[in-house]
């Protein structure tokens, strides 16, 4: 029939190369954790407490700006471009209202300065949103964990979740190595991914339970369930790639036009749907492989 | 297919509640402004409480957390009784200021949330909201009873007039009035220019120093003053205890008024109810010739002499900047002092440009990933994917219908939420699509394919849509507004979803069938 099809007929050896895989996964964890404590992760006033001004000037390039706010002594400062090229973005820690800041920049830049945003959080509401971020997630994780559990085997269930865990570390890598700023939106990001991302591995779950099926009550090789596994993930490889593919093709469209505020949301739901089709494609079913064959539960 | 009429009805009944409950929405925000103006209050008002809110990083406005500093030492109830009574009183206050739809709501235990749509005097919002406005009369310490307390203090501190040199950054104390000699006479009342005000805080702080003030007082600073260039505060020696505060008070209303020096000053005007009145009535009959001191929020605002006593029960408060300032104070202090001082805990004000902006981006966003999406289905799965694509426009009228039913809000996060939502579910139309293909493939013709491509995926659709929804649901717990907008549309996105894309578009396949003959469609 007419119609293309990537992957129709793949038999591709996943199962037997997963030691490969495996190897690969740990050194780009490795990196990605390198990253991390090297650069650390750029939290944002949300999670740090403190003050952002969001500026648009009509002619003050960043330096003079710069320049202008080291005059004003604030705390901790820090300007950054912030979407077009006279708008800016001004982090502090003082308690000094954001009007002050932007009355100050206008006598002495002489520029037309309009005060777009401003933001203050408390250390309180810093702290508390860092804990409640951490709690979600581990109750999201367990949730899937659960619910995987339930409908497939144990096997699945870590085999996802450490898969999960390995993606949302990986995206941490690459938002810490670009050094965006993570705020309440990144966090609303990781969650979204971390529903999204199982997605694949349970469609591959559900196909490679479907194929064992034909061979209930008999005590499988370990050289039958890799063929098996195999065939769950090549059968169902394309829609793999493509169910992938439709989403990120939205997530391309923010990234394009959602604006610096969604820029960071973007950034982790692009490189989340990415890492997340990778490994359920080659390490999901790898890790319940070996779980099952090993049979350590 | 006998179940063909009924899908039909159902869905003809969900797209005509979904139009019926987002009219209101649409009419509100295609109305021209000078529509607005002409349409009765009342209409209006109603028609934007039908209609979907824009949330304030898209409308521009202010948002705040206050945090209700409740004393340590009191129960619970007692202190859930403050913070509702806090939120109450700080509810009144903004009533007053004629802002539309602004919101007041205790959340937790000891805090309170306030949205204000389209506010941007961040900083007259804040004085109104946070201000404690806790009106008190006090006696002013007789003239030598505060010229003695001074003497005490030059003498106690003349011992360690070096270091005091060091703190006040003044090396023209005198060594025998070290403590006077931070103080300037003015209007026969002692003065503190801006400068050194924290200087004399610190001393007047130390507990050392508040053992030589006399029983029975406290010193109190006036509010800030201006002549010619300098600015000061005045000082004042006033009775510890309250002879009448603020809670008897019936009404204030902001006037031009004054005394013969500044007659036309703004003043608010203060009465009381008769039990104030008379309380009034007895320390003023009791007092002639002494001031009085009234104080608003710790600071002297003036301290008139009491000429004779005042029986009316009617006082005034002068000494007021501007008469912005004095319609203010009249409206906090008719609506009451706050039970607890408060402090916010977390600000967020966006400008209007700014919220423009975000609405434009967002649009942007939504249009073009739809576009990108049907192009990519209908590269691929032909007119399958274009059918599949045009039913998710269906998503985001069901969506938006059901956030019109809510009273939800919409954000910029939410819209993405939205264009996010359609990229999900066509997931499900990938899924039966390649089921289908897999049927066809293995001889099935398109008519069973369909059966039991549906059939098959549906499993796969039901997994990964609960598991979405899970994670939406963990979402809607965190933090505030911007994100619960997003986690809501994302959790209403999956029903939603499992109906357009499944059962809509089974529809449609079915109709094309089973009506029309159709025998053959591209996917």
């Amino acid at each position: 029939m007419g119609w293309i099809d990537i992957f129709a007929n793949a038999k591709y050896d996943f199962m037997g190369k997963r030691k490969v895989f495996y190897v690969i996964y740990a050194l780009l964890i490795i990196f990605s954790l390198f990253v991390i404590f090297l650069k650390g992760i750029n939290f944002g006033i949300d999670f740090t407490g403190g003050n952002l001004v969001q500026i648009s000037t009509r002619s003050s390039d960043i330096s003079k700006v710069r320049n202008a706010l080291s005059q004003l002594n604030l705390k901790d400062v820090s300007v950054q471009n912030f979407g077009q090229e006279e708008d800016y973005i001004i982090r502090y820690s003082s308690e000094i209202d954001a009007q002050f800041v932007v009355n100050k920049l206008k006598e002495i830049l002489n520029d037309e300065i309009v005060l777009q945003r401003a933001e203050k959080v408390g250390p309180t509401i810093g702290s508390e949103l860092r804990r409640q971020a951490f709690i979600l997630s581990i109750i999201a994780i367990g949730l899937i964990l659960i619910y995987i559990w339930i409908r497939f085997d144990l096997y699945f269930g870590l085999g996802t979740i450490l898969a999960l865990i390995i993606d949302v570390i990986m995206v941490l890598g690459l938002y810490s190595l670009f050094q965006l700023e993570f705020s309440t939106i990144t966090v609303a990001a990781i969650l979204t991914i971390i529903g999204y991302d199982v997605n694949d591995s349970v469609i591959i779950a559900d196909r490679i339970r479907e194929f064992l099926k034909r061979y209930e009550g008999l005590k499988l090789e370990s050289q039958k369930l890799i063929e098996i596994y195999n065939n769950g993930i090549n059968s169902t490889l394309s829609r793999t790639i493509i169910t992938s593919l439709s989403t990120l093709i939205v997530v391309i469209a923010l990234l394009l036009f959602g604006g610096p505020v969604l820029y960071g949301f973007s950034f982790i739901l692009f490189w989340g749907i990415i890492f997340g089709t990778l490994s359920s494609i080659f390490i999901v079913s790898a890790i319940a492989l070996d779980l099952k064959i090993r049979k350590k539960f | 297919m006998k179940t063909l009429n009924i899908r039909i009805i159902i869905t003809l009944i969900v797209i005509t509640f979904s139009i019926y409950f987002l009219y209101p929405t649409i009419q509100y925000y295609t109305l021209s402004d000078a529509q607005k103006e002409f349409m009765p209050k009342e209409k209006l008002r109603e028609l934007k409480k039908k209609s979907i809110n824009l949330g304030l990083d898209l409308q521009g406005g202010m948002y705040l957390v206050l945090h209700v500093e409740t004393p340590k030492n009191i129960d619970l109830n007692e202190k859930n009784d403050i913070v509702e009574r806090t939120t109450f009183v700080i509810k009144n206050r903004i009533d007053n200021l004629g802002i539309a739809e602004p919101i007041v709501q205790k959340i937790g235990s000891e805090r309170i949330m306030i949205q204000l749509p389209g506010v941007l005097d961040r900083e007259r919002a804040r004085e109104i909201i946070g201000r404690t406005a806790q009106l008190e009369f006090r006696l002013l310490a007789e003239p030598q009873i505060l010229e003695a307390t001074i003497n005490r203090i030059d003498r106690y501190l003349s011992g360690e007039i070096d270091t005091l040199k060091d703190t006040t950054t003044i090396d023209t104390l005198l060594r025998n009035k070290p403590f006077s000699s931070l103080l300037v006479n003015y209007g026969g009342d002692l003065a503190i220019s801006e400068e050194l005000i924290d200087s004399v805080k610190k001393i007047l702080n130390r507990e050392d120093i508040k053992n030589l003030i006399p029983k029975g007082y406290n010193f109190f600073f006036g509010n800030l003053e201006s002549a010619g260039n300098s600015k000061f505060r005045r000082l004042f020696l006033l009775r510890d205890r309250a002879d009448l505060t603020g809670a008897y008070l019936i009404n204030a209303i902001a006037t031009i008024g004054g005394d013969q020096f500044n007659p036309n000053a703004p003043v608010v005007s203060l009465e009381f109810n008769p039990r104030g009145a008379m309380i009034f009535a007895n320390i003023t009959s009791s007092n002639v010739g002494k001031r009085l001191a009234i104080i608003l929020d710790s600071f002297v605002y003036s301290a008139p002499q009491i000429r004779e006593a005042i029986l009316g029960g009617r006082a005034q408060i002068t000494g007021i900047q501007s008469m912005q300032e004095a319609k203010d104070l009249a409206n906090i202090l008719k609506a009451g002092a706050l039970p607890a001082p408060v402090s916010i805990l977390e600000e967020r004000s966006v400008g209007p440009t700014l919220g423009k902006d975000s609405i434009e981006k967002g649009t942007k966003s939504i249009i073009f990933g739809y576009l990108f999406v049907l192009v990519f289905m209908m590269f691929y799965y032909r007119l399958g994917g274009l059918i599949t694509v045009t039913i998710q426009a269906l998503n985001f009228l069901i969506i938006l219908g059901i956030l019109s039913i809510l009273g939800a809000t919409l954000t910029l996060p939410g819209m993405a939420g939205l264009i996010l939502t359609v990229g999900f579910a066509i997931d499900a139309n990938v899924l039966i699509f390649e089921r289908m293909r897999e049927e066809m493939r293995n001889g099935k013709d398109f008519v069973s394919a369909i059966e039991y491509g549906y059939k098959n995926a549906s499993r796969a659709i039901w997994d990964t849509n609960i598991l979405h929804f899970l994670a939406a649901l963990v979402l809607t717990f965190f933090g505030s507004g911007p994100i619960k907008g997003f986690a809501v549309i994302l959790a209403i996105g999956v029903a939603t979803s499992l109906f357009t894309a499944v059962f809509v578009s089974r529809l449609i396949f079915d109709i094309l069938v089973y009506k029309f003959n159709v025998r053959y469609i591209p996917i």
